[in-house]
């Protein structure tokens, strides 16, 4: 156990732990479903990403990280196909994605629309 | 040894009942969905980290398989319910 790979592995752990931060935040302050789900699909998985492969690092070459890396791949699928079904569930439902007060329809030929 | 993994554990812990607010308060059906999968989730890392702690990690990992892909499944079901509940307003 170089330490290198200690500190690789603990750096890892740590940035994943605060892309899960990132992604826990964004849930709560994001105005609407459809923003939110960016938060709680991409944020989280990079932070799930990260402190697994944190995880394996610190494990070295042993059985245990190679089901760590498959625990990776499989939530790195897993996560944004389960948001993306909820979303489209949720616009099928007839909830209508929030927009900002001066960019409606006319707001969208001004340059940019939204705020 | 685990030292590192305590802290982090603790960070985890808190940072899952964040998402728990948005399962409470959460306007719509959608929200409180939402919330319930981050919080499963990030469930999946902590049974990887209190693996670490324990020592008996080739256990914990086969468990956080296990629920990472139960709780796929259940977001899967859950939006394909409300997939065929018709536009309501």
């Amino acid at each position: 156990m170089s330490d290198l790979q200690y500190g690789v592995s603990i750096a890892m752990v740590a940035a994943g732990t605060f892309f899960m931060l990132v992604g826990s935040i964004g849930i709560i302050r994001l105005p609407d479903f459809f923003s939110r789900t960016h938060a709680a699909g991409k944020s989280d998985t990079l932070g799930i990403m990260l402190v697994l492969g944190g995880l394996a690092m610190y494990e070295g070459f042993t059985v245990n990280s190679a089901k760590l890396l498959i625990a990776i791949v499989l939530v790195a699928l897993a996560n944004p196909v389960g948001m993306h079904a909820l979303a489209k569930a949720a616009l099928r439902y007839g909830l209508k994605p929030w927009m900002p007060e001066g960019s409606g329809d006319n707001g969208a030929k001004q340059k940019g629309g939204g705020q | 040894m685990g030292n590192p993994f305590i802290v982090i554990g603790a960070l985890l812990a808190a940072i899952i009942v964040i998402p728990f607010y948005r399962v409470v308060k959460g306007p719509t059906v959608f929200d409180r969905l939402l919330g319930a999968a981050a919080i499963g989730t990030k469930t999946v890392v902590l049974i990887c980290i209190v693996g670490f702690l324990f020592q008996r990690i080739e256990m914990f990992v086969d468990i956080a398989l296990t629920y990472a892909v139960l709780n796929f499944v259940g977001s899967i079901a859950i939006a394909k319910y409300f997939d065929h509940q018709g536009v309501k307003e």
